[in-house]
């Protein structure tokens, strides 16, 4: 059991409302503050309550920085958010670290640059074909003034699958809910299940700590809010919240289809080339053999695409160091050469435990997970069609990403600095993420377009002059309070 | 083997001119935190024994901090510290340096309070030398001309590879290698790829590596009785303050931490500076200076082939004590972005971390000194960042490589001098490439 109140926390830290298919996220900019918050008063917001039957439409809302102050939240309480939320995914240094240089510069996304950033986003989710009524009835007659509707993003539903053709949303995160897992014992395998306070915060996380956010003294405005449990005297307005990060990435999936069709020659190699850039066949199936040993926070129903790591695969042979899967997630514990005992692990701590090259290059997964949202847009079109030419005006494709953690710089942006955009991942040189990842040079290393596939006792192969397929088109930080926290933003103020 | 070293010239800037010396030092570089390396002033790309140079105004943000045991603080000069990461002895580079820099210097130096026209420049740098009490080397007898060599050795094994590849798809390991050391071999002969054989290892250097690494546990095994003696009362002490130094772990300023990160990222490595006030007392600072005289050990006898305890990615190291042991800069060359630097020393050597910078005031509170501290991440790296200061110039000769190229690069070189490789070794020779 856990002591979670569901009825304090947005549905989609717990649920990927996966049966309501039909998906729109609204951008918004506070028209007026006063309509808003009375809009946001009575807003339908689902909790992660389990309901029976299931609801059949949900809806979300999450801020950015500006959007709490134009709601008329005092600058004192968002300062006590986290610095990347406040100074936002565009600050220029940030750009640098996330890949967000050359062509997916903020400068020319289509939203969250300078003027262009939203105050808040409200998703709304529902089963088929209720979508239209659900935003009809939910947004409702003081919607427009209240807000200045900056976009539309539009979900499309591809079946589970992104748009480049392969199965997407396998492996996530297992949380931690009843908090039984102690996150300062040592891990010396890999297990999914994550601290509860990696996600939600309010809670310990995996260092057992809480992280930083905003406690208020306790007044009127902030009467209702949850007591901190670190600091009991206080209230604690992030708790049950989490930070929301969105990223609109366009695919181009004829040039990926095109690109390894060209270096391959034929379909089933062009398709095998494109498996070992993403880790697994189009159907899911990951490139390195499912173990035997259970791993906890794997369920026996998800064990067939999810029950494995690269330890069987230290060369990279079966599944390259580069490929996305690998990147994004290297299954590592916290140490190498699995130390059980406390003396072999002293051992290794004062360095002298496995000394190979690529031994010990990663920092353990587990400080760096993040629970997935993302939808895709756009028409689908099948790898088969891909490799004709477009048609004239045809619509752009890609991923609404979205991504739940509560410590944005440990979890997201490291994953997409560290692992995800670093030419030198892993103990490489000279490629970034087959799939997603910008091709721009750095100062002394040109080349950032290769990627390679090691063979055993063989010379790797390498395919060069990776195109970009990916382009950032926009992206944002948000806050996702709980329902207590909307609420407190929410309530009736003078200004 | 060339054996590496290092200099800090420390010198207090003169208050009148320190505007103009940092207009002086932002004229080095091409833009924020990226240097010129032809720049006028100190044109560091000509000088090929240089790993790393720096230049920094240590201006420190936390002298105020003493206040928390109720001390006034110190007002302590403003100082300007230009170091660097060698290949052989300092002496002999200052001069170089000041052969070839002799201008770009004094414009420097002259901001600083005791440098005058006539003053000599060799001897003024000599005097002004701040030793640093630990010192981090990430490969022993690896010079900046054998980094440069062993990248042109990859590249051009690369070069080669992407015209061959096709033809050597399917041979065996140890073919390929024979195959790549008879073109290294041709390359080498005609004059296209010099690699320059390790120099001999200078005498003088090879007795005091000697003395150092047997005088440290022979002066530990002397004063062992003494140490037993004194423990129970240490280990008292040490227990009451960590239980009640104060932490002063409060979230940096914001303005500040985007200054800093201005000049963060622009390469595959970083520079780092970290200054802070000892905590006062006895007690900590023996246990600074003992612990970091066991780092230092350590790094000069234990840790030189690529691997401080389990970090990978820290080119050069030092800490220097400055202002009568009163306060102290730690230095660093680290490859990633800061956050990945902090989880990586905050996983991998938490305890190694703790024991040294939990005897800085406001440190997050420790347990028997190498336990829990930065294990609380968040104060730990508030904590960190409030103590970082801007490095004004940095230059790296080799600025796109990482730690681990540099080691791959090596193992490349060592693989292709060998001979002939065992089935395994071949395997595991050609995974580098």
């Amino acid at each position: 059991m856990t002591d979670v109140d569901f009825n304090d926390v947005q549905g989609l830290l717990r649920f990927g409302y996966g049966k309501m298919t039909q998906a729109s996220y609204a951008l918004l900019r506070v028209r007026d503050a006063a309509a808003a918050r009375a809009w946001l008063r009575a807003a339908p917001v689902t909790s992660a309550l389990t309901m029976n039957p299931p609801p059949p439409t949900a809806l979300q809302v999450a801020f950015t920085a500006p959007g709490l102050s134009e709601l008329g939240v005092p600058s004192s309480v968002i300062a006590g958010f986290s610095p990347e939320f406040v100074t936002g995914m565009t600050e220029e240094s940030r750009t640098r670290r996330l890949g967000d240089v050359g062509s997916n510069a903020p400068a020319q996304w289509s939203w969250g640059y300078d003027s262009d950033l939203p105050h808040l986003v409200v998703m709304f989710f529902a089963q088929p074909p209720g979508l239209t009524t659900f935003i009809q009835s939910a947004t409702g007659p003081d919607w427009s003034r209240a807000f200045e509707e900056m976009r539309w993003l539009k979900t499309a539903d591809l079946d589970g699958v992104e748009p480049f053709g392969f199965t997407d949303g396998i492996s996530q995160p297992r949380i931690d809910w009843e908090r039984q897992r102690d996150p300062t014992r040592p891990q010396i395998d890999y297990s999914n299940v994550v601290a509860l306070g990696e996600f939600l915060l309010g809670y310990p996380n995996e260092y057992n700590k809480y992280t930083d956010r905003p406690l208020l003294d306790p007044d009127a405005a902030s009467a209702n809010l949850l007591p901190a449990e670190d600091a009991p005297a206080k209230k604690d307005l992030a708790r049950n919240g989490s930070y929301l990060v969105m990223r609109e990435m366009e695919q181009d999936v004829r040039e990926f289809w095109k690109f390894v069709s060209q270096e391959t020659g034929n379909r089933d190699a062009a398709a095998k080339l494109a498996a070992t850039m993403v880790g697994r066949t189009r159907a899911g199936d990951p490139l390195v053999p499912i173990q035997k040993e259970a791993i906890p926070g794997i369920s026996p129903d998800e064990a067939g695409q999810n029950r494995f790591t690269y330890g069987g695969d230290p060369s990279g042979s079966a599944c390259p160091f580069g490929a996305h899967i690998r990147r994004a997630n290297p299954r590592n514990p916290d140490f190498p050469g699995r130390p059980a005992s406390l003396i072999k692990r002293v051992i290794t701590m004062l360095g002298f435990g496995p000394k190979g090259f690529r031994d010990d290059l990663m920092s353990p997964v587990r400080f760096h997970r993040i629970l997935r949202r993302g939808r895709e847009y756009g028409p689908g079109l099948l790898p088969e069609d891909a490799l004709s030419p477009a048609l004239p005006n045809e619509p752009a494709r890609g991923l609404h990403f979205i991504c739940l953690n509560a410590n944005i710089s440990r979890q997201f942006e490291f994953l997409q600095n560290a692992w995800i955009v670093n030419p030198k991942f892993s103990g490489m040189t000279g490629e970034r993420d087959p799939l997603l990842g910008t091709r721009a040079e750095l100062p002394g290393c040109p080349v950032t377009a290769d990627f390679n596939q090691p063979r055993d006792g063989r010379l790797r192969k390498r395919v060069d002059g990776l195109p970009q397929f990916v382009t950032v088109r926009g992206g944002a930080y948000f806050f996702l309070p709980s329902l207590r926290a909307l609420r407190y933003f929410a309530a009736k103020r003078s200004n | 083997m060339t054996p590496q070293s290092n200099f800090m010239v420390l010198a207090p800037i003169e208050p009148s001119r320190e505007v103009a010396l940092r207009a002086l030092l932002d004229s080095m570089n091409e833009a924020p935190g990226r240097v010129n390396p032809k720049n006028a002033l100190i044109p560091f790309e000509q000088f090929d024994r240089l790993h790393f140079g720096r230049l920094v105004i240590l201006n420190d943000q936390t002298t105020g901090d003493i206040r928390v045991y109720r001390r006034e603080p110190q007002t302590y000069p403003l100082y300007l510290a230009l170091l660097g990461d060698i290949d052989g002895d300092a002496n002999s580079f200052l001069t170089d340096l000041a052969g070839r820099a002799a201008a770009g210097l004094r414009a420097i130096f002259s901001c600083c309070a005791d440098f005058y026209a006539d003053t000599d420049l060799v001897s003024w740098m000599q005097s002004h030398e701040a030793p640093a009490i630990a010192n981090y080397v990430n490969w022993r007898g690896r010079t900046v001309r054998r980094a440069r060599e062993e990248a042109k050795l990859r590249d051009a094994i690369e070069d080669y590879l992407r015209i061959h590849a096709p033809a050597l798809a399917d041979l065996p390991a140890r073919e390929i290698h024979q195959r790549l050391r008879q073109f290294v071999q041709a390359e080498k002969t005609a004059g296209r790829l010099p690699l320059a054989p390790e120099e001999r290892t200078p005498l003088r250097w090879s007795i005091s590596n000697l003395l150092h690494l047997l005088g440290m546990p022979l002066l530990f095994l002397l004063v062992l009785p003494l140490l037993l003696l004194i423990t129970p009362f240490y280990l008292l002490r040490l227990r009451h303050l960590e239980k009640t130094d104060p932490e002063l772990c409060a979230r940096v300023d914001q303005t500040y931490s985007d200054g800093l990160a201005q000049a963060e990222d622009h390469l595959v490595t970083n520079q780092f500076t970290a200054m802070g006030s000892l905590k006062p007392g006895l007690v900590r600072l023996v246990t600074t200076i003992g612990i970091l005289s066991i780092v230092n050990w350590g790094a000069r006898h234990i840790f030189t082939r690529g691997r401080l305890a389990r970090i990978r990615t820290i080119h050069f190291a030092r800490w220097v004590f400055l202002d009568n042991r009163k306060r102290m800069v730690f230095f660093s060359n680290y490859d990633g972005t800061v956050e990945s630097y902090m989880d990586d020393f905050i996983n991998k050597t938490g305890f190694g971390l703790n024991m040294v910078f939990s005897n800085g005031i406001g440190y997050p509170r420790t347990n028997w000194l190498a336990l829990d501290g930065c294990q609380d991440e968040r104060k730990y790296k508030d904590f960190l960042r409030r103590h970082t200061l801007p490095s004004q110039v940095w230059y790296k000769a080799y600025p796109g490589l990482t730690a681990i190229d540099l080691e791959r690069n090596s193992r490349i070189r060592q693989g292709l001098e060998t001979a002939a490789l065992s089935e395994a070794d071949a395997r595991n020779w050609i995974a580098l490439l």
